[in-house]
């Protein structure tokens, strides 16, 4: 097999035709650069949380709570975060993707659209202290105890109203790619609307909805700065909805400017776990797509 | 007998644009009607009235009667309407995540329709009238997307069909085939005009004078001759028509 080098040198003249390889030859290196470039960072930072990461994972990393040196309780608390706020934010995110993709033409859709740009925008540390602000207020207005401020229930909030935005969006791009010639046919079988939407423009598009998804989930996953205000962070293990919760995002956080060696090495082995979390998480919904599609 | 499809005064606009303009023609049972004309003359729009998916895409309008078997279907349920009239689209369309089964079967299934035994039956058939069945039947289970394009033409073809319509549009259906596919279809037309009333547009005069018993001629979204095809070809009574089929224009 040939390799298809972009390095072959082109002949040195400089007509019409020579000049034109040249070109091609810089532009072509010039790309290559670029990746690599673009490689180095995201490369350097898998290999030394990897190098990092593994020397500080032992048994004890994962059996004890962060009160003692381990993160058990921040895995426990990131994977419960995550958990219920996909099972509110996909859903909800999903369908006003469906929306703003089928439905969402006029004004109105226009208005959605704008409101869901913004919201993606929002940094996430405003919707932390928006949370937190929200649930401060009415627990000084009698409604509820100040320690209500300093939950699960608080930080899956925070999370959601990060998440859902999020996947709203990247669900209508991900819809607006099945072509309309699709759900044309779809519709000239006298196959009424919401089914032909429900069973053939959501299956063709459900690469991209699980995509988006994913990285609604990823964007999440990482968050410090929201839940510094409202799950706060906790030495143990989960305790309630209404109790606080630690979670690897937050340990990283702590561990790493605690000052002490053998905190920040837990600290690396806490960044290694949480990117293999997401990997597994996208490994695992990746496969199910691919098998619940047919074979080309 | 009165015709199979009778529109009367019919006009159609995109937005403030207006793409046809006061048409009134038939269309007989188990005939094959031709529509022909330069590009952009309405030939597409006029049919995608029929079926009602004109008004599928946004701002789009219609005026005027399209009558099926004397019915109104601007009074009946458009799903009810392109049920009764099937259509093949000029860019083959399977659907993309479904096998040929699936595709074929999609109409009645998202219709529906569970029983299998009737699935099976409806698929066999269908495939066996579009004249694909010889060539998937061993491979009913894969991509509806892993075929050629002229088999994906027949498999639309099928999947029309499987609802069991009375009349069948086809829009070009063969502008992006080969001319060994394009001649299976258009044999396939033939074969389909005793079951169903057929409607083709073509820009292929050739493909009209092939298989249509009567051919409309269409400019600038005007209905500007119909006739019997043959008559048309041979006499036409318009200067424009004459024009353009002998290729002075268009």
């Amino acid at each position: 097999m040939k390799l298809a080098l972009p390095f072959t040198l082109p002949p040195l003249r400089f007509d019409r035709e020579g000049r034109r390889l040249w070109k091609d030859l810089a532009m072509t290196a010039a790309a290559f650069v670029c990746v690599v470039i673009a490689l180095i960072p995201l490369g350097s930072i898998l290999i030394e949380a990897g190098i990092r990461g593994i020397q500080a994972i032992t048994p004890n990393l994962f059996l004890f709570d962060t009160a003692y040196g381990g993160i058990g309780n921040a895995i426990q608390g990131t994977l419960i975060l995550i958990a219920l706020s996909s099972v509110i934010a996909l859903p909800i995110g999903i369908l006003t993707g469906i929306y703003l993709s089928e439905f969402g033409k006029g004004r109105v859709g226009d208005g959605v659209r704008f409101f869901v740009d913004v919201l993606t925008q929002v940094p996430s540390i405003v919707v932390g202290i928006f949370v937190y602000s929200l649930f401060l207020t009415l627990a000084l207005a009698g409604l509820m105890s100040t320690r209500s401020v300093f939950t699960t229930i608080t930080g899956v909030i925070a999370l959601t109203t990060i998440m859902i935005p999020f996947v709203a969006r990247t669900s209508e791009e991900s819809l607006r790619l099945v072509p309309v010639s699709t759900r044309e046919a779809a519709l000239a079988l006298g196959i009424p609307r919401y089914r032909s939407i429900l069973r053939v423009v959501l299956p063709s598009g459900v690469s991209g909805l699980v995509t988006g998804a994913l990285l609604g989930v990823a964007r999440v996953a990482g968050e410090t700065a929201p839940l510094l205000m409202t799950a706060y962070g906790s030495f143990y293990g989960f305790s309630g909805l209404d109790q606080p919760i630690e979670s690897l995002p937050h340990t990283i956080y702590t561990f790493a400017l605690d000052g002490s060696p053998a905190r920040l090495q837990a600290a690396w082995g806490a960044s290694l776990v949480l990117v293999l979390i997401m990997l597994v998480i996208s490994i695992v919904s990746r496969a199910i797509v691919h098998f619940r599609s047919v074979s080309e | 007998m009165a015709a199979k499809i009778h529109i009367e005064r019919l006009s159609a606009w995109y937005g403030a644009k207006k793409a046809i303009e006061d048409i009134t023609m038939d269309f007989e049972e188990h005939e094959v009607t031709a529509i022909i004309g330069p590009s952009g003359c309405g030939k597409s729009t006029l049919i995608r009235c029929l079926n009602r998916m004109h008004e599928t895409i946004p701002k789009a309008r219609a005026e005027g009667k399209v009558l099926l078997d004397e019915e109104d279907v601007y009074q009946l349920p458009a799903v009810s309407v392109r049920r009764r009239i099937g259509m093949v689209f000029q860019k083959a369309n399977p659907f993309p995540t479904m096998s040929i089964y699936d595709n074929v079967a999609a109409g009645l299934r998202l219709n529906g329709e569970r029983n299998r035994d009737k699935l099976d039956a409806a698929v066999l058939k269908s495939l066996k009238a579009a004249a694909l069945w010889d060539e998937v039947k061993d491979s009913l289970d894969k991509s509806g997307a892993s075929l050629s394009g002229g088999q994906q033409q027949r498999l639309c073809i099928a999947r029309a069909l499987a609802v069991e319509p009375e009349v069948l549009l086809m829009d070009e259906p063969c502008s992006a085939l080969d001319p060994i596919a394009t001649a299976k279809i258009e044999d396939l037309i033939f074969d389909l005009k005793t079951q169903y009333t057929v409607v083709i547009v073509t820009h292929n005069m050739q493909q009209a004078a092939r298989v249509a018993d009567k051919t409309a001629f269409l400019y600038l979204g005007k209905l500007i001759e119909v006739n019997r095809t043959r008559d048309l070809f041979e006499r036409p009574a318009e200067e424009l028509t004459e024009k353009y089929i002998t290729g002075r224009f268009g």
